[in-house]
């Protein structure tokens, strides 16, 4: 069963220069159980992703055609009240920058009561639980934690109490945007773990937003490639990350300086920028910049399965 | 060497005015820059990689040791030596966007150093040669810092940092926050800069990845010490100390099968304040011993220069665990 289905999302912004285009026909699932990365370079459309799932979008967003079905329910349709019993319930978020997500002038374990204000438990329940929550996330010392505010953890203790709040109300579906971006690679590689822990204990799936190519291939089941606001292709991660069908999948894996095994000097790049939305013309989104441009890439591609993976691309039909 | 720095050491203060305590942020640093050559210092964040560049280049204080750059004493000098020194010695601050200001534009930022150090030189053909050195075009003068996307802020911060031909320049996390085709690009236009101008560089970063193709020595500094220091294709092939074999492992790799032999560094890096006895890395090394924690190693100045009393050699067995944090 899929505990996130989003099937044609359109989302546009009202700019001053005209309409942009912000996500175009963007389809995919998230499958119980299962962790779900969706890999991007910047402006290519994933907090806007995370934002309308959320129905957090800016007042000069909206939500054009698509669903967003979370659990079966259009998540497009419900009203603010709706949407926040959902919100942190059944659906919560571990954002890039944990500073930002901990309220600096609250005590950790007040936050953490606080987040449980739906249940009925009494205090002291609320505050046991929030202590094996810490101690599910290796906070050392956990009596004492819950007494302490923010400033007093590292980077790497403030994000694993992120990841404990979210966990907390043990949602269906956890969304984390960028959660290791900010950290040092020993702290992300032992961030990764702990979020695969977590996943399999709690039993939820997980919609993992991150740029940086080896963490995905380390903990996705799945992975959906965006590029400038489209889903280019879409599978497995051992299908994307060995047999990539799209050439802007292809090209990004050579241009990771992880990827090449041999020093070199000269480190490939793609060459060009990311399209203006405002100006989409049709066909091709990557035509621009892809190496294997022809005449027909002005015309809208057609999306190619092939064994459970798809992707948007006219070579694919030769 | 066009920069040697011998047993730096940087102390702040730090607490409240009745009971100030000083903690070493580089504690005993030495090596030498070669012209024309690349050098890395990586380490977590608090391992004292930008405290260190600051010293370098005099825009902080050190409290012992010696900074020699192209033969003076940088440590010693007094402000009004220093500027012409600041000509030859470039800056490539952290982050892209922020290290402009938003309220000049491109053109103005580019000319910047030639007013401050009052070169007589024909602003405008000066300005677009550097722009197009950088790869933009030349209409981006007239845009402001806002109005460019990161990569293109980095571009003007290189083009800043060689506008006067330095001889070095120190980049400071040059790729962080960049996407990964466009840290491509800037690497390869440090590169071909570095190759062009014979510049030798500095490089910060704790991005492991671009160290190994860019960089021809590292450092890796653990608590403001460096605590291996080597060719970087022979550090990557064989680390020998502890926690260099650690952060190469932790590496994520663009690869889902391949196998992956980690070692797991327990507990948070310790604090400033209270410096762990005998080695400084025992309280989180897989492979201490009883003498780790009452000695302390001193680096033992060769090539490869190892501060362990037990270093790794190649093919040693990493102690693979269930890996924690």
């Amino acid at each position: 069963m899929n505990i996130l289905e989003i099937q044609n999302l359109n989302v546009t912004f009202d700019t001053e220069d005209g309409q942009l285009r912000a996500l175009r026909d963007v389809s995919f699932n998230v499958p119980e159980h299962r962790i779900v990365g969706i890999v991007g370079e910047s402006g290519c459309g994933k907090s806007t992703l995370i934002n309308s799932i959320l129905g957090l979008l800016a007042d000069n967003g909206q939500v054009e055609k698509g669903k967003i079905l979370f659990e079966g329910q259009n998540l497009t349709e419900l009203n603010s009240s709706q949407l926040r019993e959902l919100r942190g319930v059944r659906i919560s978020t571990v954002f890039q920058d944990p500073m930002g997500a901990l309220n600096p002038v609250i005590s950790v374990g007040t936050q953490m009561l606080h987040i449980q204000y739906r249940s009925s438990l009494s205090k002291s329940e609320k505050l046991d639980n929030a202590a094996e929550m810490l101690r599910r996330v290796r906070i050392p010392d956990r009596e004492s934690a819950l007494t302490r505010y923010p400033h007093e953890f590292s980077g790497g203790m403030k994000q694993r109490i992120a990841i404990a709040m979210a966990m907390m109300m043990e949602p269906a579906l956890l969304i984390a945007d960028e959660p290791t971006t900010a950290l040092d690679a020993t702290l992300e590689v032992a961030t990764i773990e702990l979020l695969q822990d977590l996943q399999q204990q709690i039993g939820c799936s997980v919609l993992f937003i991150s740029h940086h190519l080896g963490v995905i291939a380390e903990l996705c089941d799945d992975v959906v490639v965006m590029y400038a606001g489209e889903v280019v292709e879409r599978g497995t991660t051992r299908q994307i990350f060995y047999r990539p069908m799209h050439p802007y999948t292809e090209r990004l894996l050579q241009c990771d300086p992880a990827g090449q095994s041999e020093r070199t000097r000269h480190l490939p790049t793609i060459p060009g920028e990311i399209p203006d939305l405002r100006l989409r013309t049709p066909g091709c989104i990557f035509a621009a910049r892809c190496h294997c441009r022809e005449d027909i890439c002005d015309s809208t591609p057609p999306e190619v399965e092939i064994e459970g993976q798809s992707a948007r691309c006219h070579r694919l039909v030769a | 060497m066009i920069l040697s720095i011998n047993n730096v050491e940087v102390t702040f203060r730090v607490g409240p005015w009745f009971n100030r305590q000083p903690i070493l942020g580089v504690a005993g640093v030495s090596f030498d820059v070669a012209p024309g050559e690349t050098f890395a210092l990586v380490g977590e964040s608090g391992s004292g990689k930008t405290t260190l560049a600051n010293a370098i280049n005099g825009l902080q204080s050190i409290s012992n040791g010696d900074v020699t750059f192209l033969g003076e004493r940088i440590d010693t000098t007094s402000q009004r030596n220093m500027k012409p020194l600041r000509q030859q010695m470039a800056m490539m601050f952290q982050d892209p966007v922020g290290s402009l200001s938003p309220r000049m534009r491109v053109g103005d930022l580019v000319a910047e150093p030639f007013h401050i150090h009052k070169i007589k030189a024909n602003i405008k053909e000066e300005t677009e040669r550097l722009l197009s050195l950088v790869g933009l075009s030349g209409d981006f003068a007239n845009r402001y810092p806002h109005q460019l996307s990161g990569g293109q802020a980095r571009r003007v911060g290189v083009a800043r940092a060689i506008a006067l031909n330095p001889k070095l320049i120190i980049a400071d996390e040059p790729t962080a926050g960049l996407d990964v085709s466009v840290q491509g690009e800037v690497l390869n236009l440090l590169n071909d800069l570095r190759e062009r101008m014979d510049l030798a560089m500095i490089i910060i970063t704790h991005n492991l990845h671009v160290v190994h193709h860019v960089a021809d020595r590292m450092a890796v500094m653990y608590l403001g010490r460096i605590v291996e220091l080597g060719e970087t294709e022979s550090m990557f092939r064989a680390p020998a100390h502890p926690y260099t074999a650690a952060l190469l492992s932790a590496n994520p790799e663009p690869d889902p099968d391949k196998a992956k032999e980690r070692i797991s560094l327990p507990a948070e890096v310790p604090s400033l304040l209270a410096r762990p006895s005998g080695c400084e890395f025992h309280t989180r090394c897989p492979w201490v011993q009883s003498r780790c924690k009452s000695d302390q190693p001193f680096a033992n100045g060769e090539v490869r220069n190892i501060a362990c009393h037990y270093p790794l050699s190649p093919g040693d067995k990493l102690p693979v665990k269930q890996s924690s944090i």
